[in-house]
């Protein structure tokens, strides 16, 4: 009874950490930038893919297998901070007066073109690294065996959490874009140099997707259509969080992460099924998620 | 009802359509009667486009409508075509009547990602339940038309013109609705939602009226494709196929009643076309011409129409 108790717990852990990075930069892009970010899914497949080449490469040429890992991060941040801040500064820069849902759409449409753009550049077949997950071995609680693979993710998720938290509370850049969350106008006379944020934000927010995607390669074999089922579960995350918010991220992740697990032990049938309905339940009573700010009525 | 000159345009159009029927080869048939449904799930959403509001969950609607086509047929053995449309369109219209409660206090994102979880908790059910096939659905029998069975070389035609008839009296319905102070509140929401409530005008009545209506033209959608198709399968629920009718709204336009179908009979034209020459570049197009379409066509494929309107005025 206790060990299925512990083995719910780890597992709801580690897939809460997986949800986490994924949803966070989402959250993050729509905070600064009031966009919703359909194409997140797309640079977590991005990521996946980019993580495949380049730890294909280093296994292929025989460098040290511990690193690998900062390969992984290397490859994701390649990823984000290349094509994020391309799309935003070709495309998105022209869109802002417009309305939430029209760069909604945009964005969509966005999406359509980067899941065909990775199935011409990496093609259909799947690839496979599991390299980085086997390297680690793994460990056991209450009998249990499982991968270490499992205390990095969670480790990866509490890095960035922190970080995140860290620069938004006590940095000048931090303090810049808090500000910008609150009026665009305000800061911009001010002298903020909002379009530099905006870029920035985009490309940290397609990043983290890209290092969720990265770091999630290892354990899976990386297909195409692996953006589509993410980009949901982000929404559901982020939405049940209260859109634009850290904190509500991390707690709306956790409840789903032990939710599915739970459900996952228990009823196999209900696992997709349990994520939205956390997602509709919340909204009934919170239409706003779980941490949102009153907004004032405009008139 | 009144029929107005759209209407009877349109049917006129449709009445060709069929009498050319015998000279359309068998897969323009099937083409056609999937852009028919296709259009019908758009026809709602285009009554949500007017009030500004976008659902990325209709497909919950069309998914619930075939599947209530197929168990009906499967289970029940009711192989009535017209009893199957209506009891779809009808089950439809109850679902989005009960969720209707919950969604119409929702606005702009809030709105488009609540149907979307609603969407979703139907995909994860049916996905799960190895009773109705999971992931692979299951096949629908054959349906007979007021008690006629058609031959397989007349079945495809006959589904066509059922669904002409459910089309146009659909287009006829909304047609009157948009002219009804009720329809003309939309617009009214959409420019100012609160400034229309001190007009005394409820917008929460409103969009919970217009959500069942388009959840039971997405109804019969659903029942429409799962016959015309005779196989139905989870990812009717997905997110994705609610994208696909969003794209199309966006092509047709709020414009017109006639507009979904429009942009439904393109879409049909450059899934064939794209899909027979490059399966694995189609999204793309499907994408930079959803992006092309909103910079530089912002009212849709009918705006073209107005244009050539105004032209001969």
């Amino acid at each position: 009874m206790i060990s299925q108790a512990m083995v719910v717990l780890v597992d709801g852990i580690n897939y809460s950490a997986w949800l986490f990075l994924s949803a966070v930069g989402l959250t993050l892009i729509y905070g600064v930038m009031k966009i919703v970010n359909v194409a997140h899914g797309s640079f977590y497949a991005l990521g996946a893919y980019m993580a495949a080449s380049v730890v294909g490469f280093w296994f292929t040429n025989n460098y040290p297998p511990y690193l690998s890992y900062f390969a992984l991060l290397f490859a994701a941040l390649l990823a984000g901070f290349v094509v994020g801040p391309l799309i935003e500064r070709f495309l998105l820069r022209y869109q802002y007066g417009k309305d939430e849902v029209v760069i909604l759409l945009i964005t969509y449409a966005l999406f359509l073109v980067l899941e065909d753009v990775l199935k011409l550049v990496w093609g259909v077949d799947p690839y496979f690294i599991s390299e980085p997950y086997e390297l680690l071995g793994n460990f056991e609680i209450a009998g249990m065996s499982y991968p270490n693979y499992y205390l990095l993710m969670v480790g990866l998720a509490l890095v960035v959490g922190l970080s995140l938290a860290f620069v938004l509370n006590k940095t000048r850049f931090g303090r810049m874009l808090v500000s910008v969350i609150h009026d665009r106008e305000v800061s911009a006379a001010m002298g903020i140099d909002v379009g530099r944020v905006f870029i920035l934000t985009f490309g940290v927010g397609c990043s983290l997707a890209a290092i969720a995607g990265a770091f999630t390669a290892p354990t899976i074999s990386v297909t195409p259509g692996l953006g589509v089922e993410v980009i949901v579960l982000s929404f559901a995350v982020v939405v049940t969080g209260g859109l634009g918010s850290l904190p509500g991220v991390a707690l709306a992740a956790i409840i789903m992460g032990i939710a599915r697990a739970f459900c996952i032990h228990y009823i196999p049938q209900l696992e997709l099924f349990v994520i939205f309905s956390v997602m509709a339940l919340v909204l009934s009573f919170r239409p706003r998620g779980l941490f949102s700010l009153a907004e004032a009525r405009k008139i | 009802m009144t029929l107005d000159r759209t209407t009877l345009r349109f049917g006129a159009v449709l009445a060709l359509l069929m009498l050319a029927s015998p000279f359309i080869p068998q897969w323009a048939l099937f083409m056609l009667t999937i852009a028919g449904a296709n259009g019908l799930v758009v026809l709602g959403l285009m009554l949500f486009l007017r009030a500004g509001l976008v659902s990325f969950g209709q497909a919950l609607y069309f998914c619930a409508g075939a599947y209530t086509t197929g168990l009906m047929a499967l289970l029940l053995g009711v192989n009535e075509m017209l009893v199957l449309l209506l009891a779809s369109a009808a089950l439809s219209a109850l679902i989005a009547y009960m969720l209707g409660f919950l969604l119409a206090k929702y606005r702009a994102i809030f709105f488009g990602l609540l149907s979307l979880a609603f969407s979703m908790i139907l995909y994860g059910l049916l996905v799960k339940t190895e009773a109705l096939g999971s992931t692979d659905g299951f096949n629908v029998p054959a349906v007979t038309i007021a008690g006629w069975l058609p031959g397989s070389d007349m079945v495809r035609a006959a589904v066509l013109g059922v669904a002409c008839v459910v089309i146009l009296l659909c287009v006829s319905f909304v047609q009157g609705l948009l002219k009804s102070p009720r329809g003309l509140v939309l617009t009214a929401i959409r420019d100012n939602e609160i400034r229309t409530e001190y007009m005394g005008a409820s917008a929460r009545r409103t969009i919970h009226l217009i959500y069942v209506v388009a959840g039971a033209l997405a109804g019969f959608g659903g029942s429409i494709a799962a016959i015309a198709v005779g196989h139905i399968d989870p990812t009717m629920a997905f997110w994705t196929t609610s994208g696909e009718f969003i794209f199309i709204t966006i092509l047709g336009g709020v414009g017109s009643v006639v507009a979904p179908f429009v942009g439904a009979l393109v879409f049909g034209i450059i899934h064939t076309i794209a899909f027979s020459y490059s399966p694995n570049t189609w999204q793309m197009l499907i994408g930079l011409s959803l992006i092309f379409v909103i910079l530089l066509l912002p009212d849709g494929l009918w705006s073209f129409v107005r244009k050539v309107r105004g032209l001969k005025a």
